[in-house]
This record gives structure tokens, sequence and C-alpha cells, in this order.
């Protein structure tokens, strides 16, 4: 494991897809990520998957968190997933999803690469720990 | 207090890990990846961009080699305070920019905490005509901590963007501090936003940035105050560019749009344009612009603006002289960051920075001494290794023999 890659600074972008408007939780993580010392893009609400494949491409981040309080999972993360595979930007970007997800579709989105899937509650320390240790190498 | 803690020693070892790296031989891995950016990959593009901002070992070598493509992009530069409309407006010209068929690429720069180094970069956001348009590459950065490093980061991908092959890029940041007043120097053309209402503003801009503003734009120019706020930067603006120079031939279709204070504003103004026409290609006068960014309304009329005045940077030879100076600065920039990372090599075979302020503190030495104590040796070599024809570092403390 290369010295550098370890202490880079960490970007995530934390992202709302589709028609759900609750942004409170996305606030709170970017701001706890922002505290944790990593680099935050925030993508705004309403967002199509292209749109977050675009951002998550051109910020180049290591992290994409997606927030989705609507139960459209099953829809619009598979969306995203295929447009990074499109990019290439896949095998190295951690995914995590936050918001309600019952759990036999969380099963689900774990076998599409969902890295992580954190229900309401979860300790903020806990993710942010998730994201230290599980942060795709590079080179 | 953990996110701090790691922080902290990430950027030191970032620093240190940049001092032992200054070789600009291109790397294999890194040549594909660049073979990548100008077959016009975004992903190898946003990797370089990443390399850069952080200084990756190898980074030098893959901007040098970006230098053999790059000069073609207009490379503008927009500034002004929070909250002036500068994300909305760059999004409504990248849009606009667009429309004719160029590409575009922007890089936003935000402030990073001091504390935990993190960021929330939120320029982004605003980038809601653009989204789903893979020919606007936007790009945020944050203002890290680096020592006078920032500017020459975001040259540098500007660079990028720039050999990508993109028509126009466009630098984003807040004009607060110096180190925002230096990135949007790297610009070859600035522009400065100003909310209307801010007559104290306009007080504060003549000190810093009105010296760097080639055009200034009034946004939101809808809301109160806006013909004030005009009328007040007209008459900054020919003010500082003393009674020969007006507004040129160039660009006098664009340099006062139809904003509401026509009437008000034009008596003055006209004087100074028809008592200098002939002096038209010798100096720009930085036009003066209303736009409400929201509603995209004065829009084209600032990007003819920036057209004129890139053409007279073109045509004046302005624009190899802009072009010089920021070499300069990026060659002077380095070399310090280089010395500096020199340096701190220095105090850590001297025991640290710790151990040093705690003989000072103990009164066993005084910091000019431990300074001397410190650089004298290296000075020393500078003056021993220099081939003989440098004599710019003559000037050097005379007592290597002490030590």
């Amino acid at each position: 494991m290369s010295v550098e890659g370890a202490e880079r600074t960490i970007r995530c972008l934390v992202a709302k897809v589709g028609l759900d408007g609750h942004d409170r939780g996305a606030h709170v993580i970017a701001r706890a990520f922002r505290d944790a010392g990593f680099e935050v893009v925030y993508s705004g609400l309403h967002r199509a998957p292209e749109d977050i494949v675009q951002a998550a491409v051109q910020e180049d981040v290591d992290v994409l968190g997606i927030s989705i309080l609507s139960g459209a999972h099953n829809t619009l993360v598979p969306k995203v997933i295929e447009g990074l595979e499109e990019y290439g930007a896949f095998e190295d970007t951690l995914i995590l999803v936050g918001g309600i997800v019952p759990d036999d579709d969380v099963k689900e989105l774990k076998e599409l690469g969902v890295a992580e899937v954190f229900g309401p509650g979860t300790p903020m320390k806990e993710t942010i720990e998730f994201v230290r240790n599980n942060v795709p190498e590079r080179e | 207090m953990n996110g701090r803690d790691t922080n902290w020693g990430a950027n030191s070892t970032r620093e240190r890990a940049a001092s032992h790296d200054r070789a600009v031989e291109l790397r294999d891995r890194d040549a594909e990846l660049l073979e990548e950016l100008l077959a016009g990959n975004h992903r190898a593009l946003a990797r370089v961009i990443t390399k850069i901002e952080e200084r990756t070992p190898g980074y030098r070598g893959i901007v040098s080699t970006l230098y053999d493509h790059a000069g073609d992009a207009a490379v503008i530069g927009v500034t002004g305070a929070p909250g002036a409309g500068k994300s909305t407006l760059v999004d409504k010209l990248a849009a606009a920019y667009r429309e004719r068929g160029d590409t575009v690429g922007v890089v936003a720069v935000d402030p990073s905490s001091p504390y935990t180094g993190g960021a929330v970069l939120g320029d982004r956001i605003r980038m809601a005509s653009n989204v789903g348009d893979m020919d606007v590459f936007f790009r945020s950065m944050s203002a890290r901590g680096q020592l006078g490093g920032l500017s020459t980061a975001t040259a540098d991908a500007v660079t990028a963007l720039d050999a990508f092959g993109k028509d126009v890029v466009m630098i984003e940041t807040v004009g607060a501090g110096q180190s925002e007043v230096d990135v949007v120097r790297t610009a070859d053309t600035v522009a400065v936003l100003v909310q209307p209402e801010s007559g104290d503003d306009v007080q504060t801009l003549k000190a810093g940035i009105l010296e760097i503003g080639d055009v200034f734009v009034v946004n939101k120019a809808d809301m109160d105050g806006a013909e004030r706020t005009l009328a007040e930067l007209e008459e900054m603006v020919h003010r500082r560019e003393g009674p020969t120079a007006g507004l040129d031939a160039g660009h006098h279709g664009v340099g006062v749009p139809n904003h509401p204070n026509d009437d008000g504003s034009e008596g003055e103004a006209d004087d100074e344009r028809d008592a200098s026409v002939d002096d038209a290609v010798d100096a720009w006068t930085p036009a003066v612009l209303a736009t409400v960014a929201e509603a995209g309304d004065g829009i084209d009329e600032l990007i003819g603006a920036f057209d004129a005045h890139g053409e007279f940077l073109r045509e004046s030879g302005e624009l190899s002289e802009t072009r010089r100076r920021r070499y300069a600065e990026e060659i002077r920039t380095l070399v310090r960051a280089d010395v500096g990372a020199i340096a701190s090599q220095a105090i850590e075979r001297h025991g640290g920075i710790e151990a040093l302020a705690a003989r000072v503190e103990h009164k066993e030495a005084d910091p000019y001494g431990l300074a001397a104590e410190i650089v004298d040796p290296i000075a020393a070599c500078v003056e021993d290794c220099d081939e003989p024809g440098e004599s710019g570092e003559s000037d050097e403390p005379n007592e290597p023999d002490e030590q």
C-alpha cells in the first residue's frame, strides 16, 4: 500500500437522486464528512442518475454517497452504477447508499456493487470510519 | 479530534513527499494516462487534475508534457464577494458558450476549513444549466493549505483542461484574500462581480481587485441601487485609466450595455470617449456591464466583452505579455516552494521545529541565530555549486565560513 494513498484527501460526492426532496440527511452527512477532513461535493436536489455520473467522473471522487428516501433506489442506483461503468469509474469508487431501504433490497444493492447501506439512526462516526477503512486505493 | 490530527499529519507529509519528487520525467503509467486525456477521455482528465491537486509523485512530468498541448483556450477568471452570484453566472456563461459550439472547462475554487482541511464544495449546485452535458467539464477544488501552491495547482488544472481541448476555461473564486486574487490572476481575462448597493464594497474594491478587473459586472442588476453601482464603477474605471485613455474603438459596442441608467452616466463617459479614440490600441479600459444571471440577462453582452478583451490581448501583443507574466510567477512560485521544501528538510535535520522552538523558549537560542544556523550551510552550497555566470545570489549573507 502506497504511503501517498493513505494520506491523500478523501473526496466525496453526496448526491440526491430522483424526485425526493428530503435533503436534511444529505446536509448532515456533508457537514460531518467535512468535519472529518474530507472534501465534499454536494450535488443539490433532484438530480438524474446521469447528472450524478457526470459529477462523480469529473470530480474524480473516491466516495459516492447516494441519499434516497423515496424508495426508488432499485431503479436509480443501477442506472448510476451503469453510468460509472461506462466511464470506467465504477471499480475505484466506493458507493454508499443512505436512506430507508428494506433488507431484501439491501442485499440486492450490495450485489450490484454498493459497498454499504446506512439506514436511519446510523451513528455518524460509524459511517466516517467505514469510509476511512474502505476508501479505494489508487495505484 | 481524530480527523483533525490525521489531516494535519497528511498535509505535512504531502509537502515532504513533494519535496522528494521534483522529477519532470514522465512515468510510463502517466504517459498512458496522458494519451487517454489527449484522446478525449473524461476520466483521464479528472484523474490528471486529481494528481495535480494532490501533488502526486510524477505530476510534474504530466504537467510539463501538458504544456506542449496547451495555450489555445481562452482563460477567463470570475471573482467577487460571496453571494455576488459567481456560480450562477458561470453556469449561464457556460451554457451560452456551449450554444455557440464552444467546449467549456470550469475550475471552481472554494475555501477549506483551516482546522480540519475538510470542505463542502457547493458551486456545483448552481451548475443546473449544464447537467448531463459532458462537454462542460466542471471541477471543484478546495483551497487546501498549500504554501502559495493554490494558484499553481489551479493554473496546472487549467493547463490540463486547455490541453484536453476546451475552447474556454473559466476559473471561479471568491475574491477575498491574496491567494484567491493570485488564482484569478492566472487568467487572461478577469471579470469582477459586484453587487448592487455595495457602495462600501466598491470603495474596498479600489484597493485590491480594481487593478485586476478587465470587465466589471454588476450582477443582480434588477435590484435597487444597480444604476448607482454601475455609475460608480464607470467613474472609477475611467479615473483609473487617467485622462488619456477612454473606451477604445475596439469594444465600444459592448462597453456600456443597455442598463437602466444609460442616460445618467453617458454624459461623462462620452467626453472621454471622444477625447481618446486615437489611443485605441494602447490600453484597455475595463468594460462595465449589467447582468441578471438568474434570468440570463446580459450574458451575451458579457461574452461579447470577453471576446473583445481577448481580441485586444491578441492584437496589442498584451497576450504574450500577460502569459509571460504568468509564467514568471509560476517559475517563482515553484522555485520558492522547492527551496522551502529543502528548508523544511534542513529544519528536520536540526531536530525539528518543535525542538528548535523549545530552545528559544528556554533562552538557549534566538530565532535569528537558529535561522542562520540552518540557512548558512545551504547558502554556502548554493554559492559553491552555482554556475560562475549566476550572480543572482551574490547578496547572500557572507559568513558561510563560520559554519
